[in-house]
């Protein structure tokens, strides 16, 4: 009983605040209920006995991903009212298309016949935790794909710091080029000036 | 009693939420990118409820793969945003022509 009222409060503010990330005039603003999105989908996920992609889902998207959005809508210096401009007229169209996939995705769900193991039962009982049974696996049969993840997480890594990185004109770094490639017969001269007679520059 | 339907319904309305997201802000490509966020956590409730009803790890595998990619996806399209606001002062979509030549 509590855990469904828990499950009807975590879905309808997740939905509530979906709403608003969409409909919000400030993207600061939709940033922030972005966040409570995630946080309440992760309490949908902790029902649902998935522990670790409940914090994986607060850790990744709640520590990285929505501080990234926040970086960025803070630190472009954007005039948002004009990106607005044709909000009102997307609007009649955009929610015909969402009640029609709405429509359809729902007509699919209902018709939908689960499968003898799947009756629409509770979730069955957990013989070993969560995080023990998702290790067991990841580190084993799937260990090439997780290996890959970890590829594209480093190509993108790659990726966002060549794009963003620029050259500045104004630094006045050292060229190591040009230290290293003096020679010291280049550099130094050795002369013996004769008595009297100065030296020759 | 929570069943799956419950799960599968939010989801549903998770993802049209961010297909409407898409549609209605047109112009702007941070909501836009947001939208694209939405849709994928609709994915990931889906996987990881019947994940956990048909009682299969490898769904929450799946859903931590896709979280993986919307993670990279996020990094590379706000990179991506940065430049384009450096060279033309702003992010409306509409102005996303150089590419023809």
């Amino acid at each position: 009983m509590i855990a469904l009222i828990a499950f009807y409060l975590f879905a309808v503010v997740t939905i509530a605040s979906a709403v608003l990330v969409i409909f919000s005039r400030n993207p600061v603003h939709s940033v922030l209920w972005l966040i409570l999105a995630f946080f309440n989908a992760a309490g949908l996920m902790l029902i649902a006995g998935a522990e670790f992609i409940a914090l994986l889902l607060v850790i990744v998207y709640v520590g990285a991903v929505a501080v990234l959005f926040l970086f960025v809508v803070m630190m472009l210096d954007i005039d948002f009212a004009e990106l607005r401009s044709g909000f009102s007229k997307n609007l009649p169209f955009g929610i015909i298309i969402a009640l029609v996939l709405l429509a359809e995705v729902i007509f699919a769900i209902s018709a939908w016949r689960a499968g003898p193991a799947l009756s629409g039962a509770a979730v069955p009982e957990a013989t070993q935790p969560n995080i023990v049974a998702l290790g067991q696996v990841l580190y084993s049969r799937f260990l090439y794909p997780f290996e890959i993840a970890g590829l594209i997480l480093l190509v993108a890594m790659i990726g966002a710091i060549v794009l963003t990185h620029r050259k500045r004109g104004d630094l006045r770094t050292p060229k190591v080029g040009r230290q290293v490639s003096r020679r010291p017969a280049d550099a130094v001269k050795l002369s013996k000036p004769a008595v009297g007679e100065g030296v020759q520059i | 009693m929570i069943t799956l339907a419950h799960y599968l319904t939010v989801a549903a309305i998770l993802f049209v939420l961010g297909v409407l997201g898409i549609f209605i802000n047109r112009r702007n490509v941070i909501l836009i990118l947001m939208a694209i966020e939405l849709i994928l956590l609709a994915v990931n409730i889906n996987l990881v409820a019947f994940s956990a009803f048909l009682g299969d790890i490898v769904g929450q595998i799946m859903a931590m793969f896709v979280l993986t990619v919307a993670a990279a996806e996020a990094a590379i399209g706000l990179a991506i945003l940065v430049i384009f606001f450096r060279r033309r002062g702003s992010i409306a979509v509409d102005d996303v022509n150089r590419m023809h030549g």
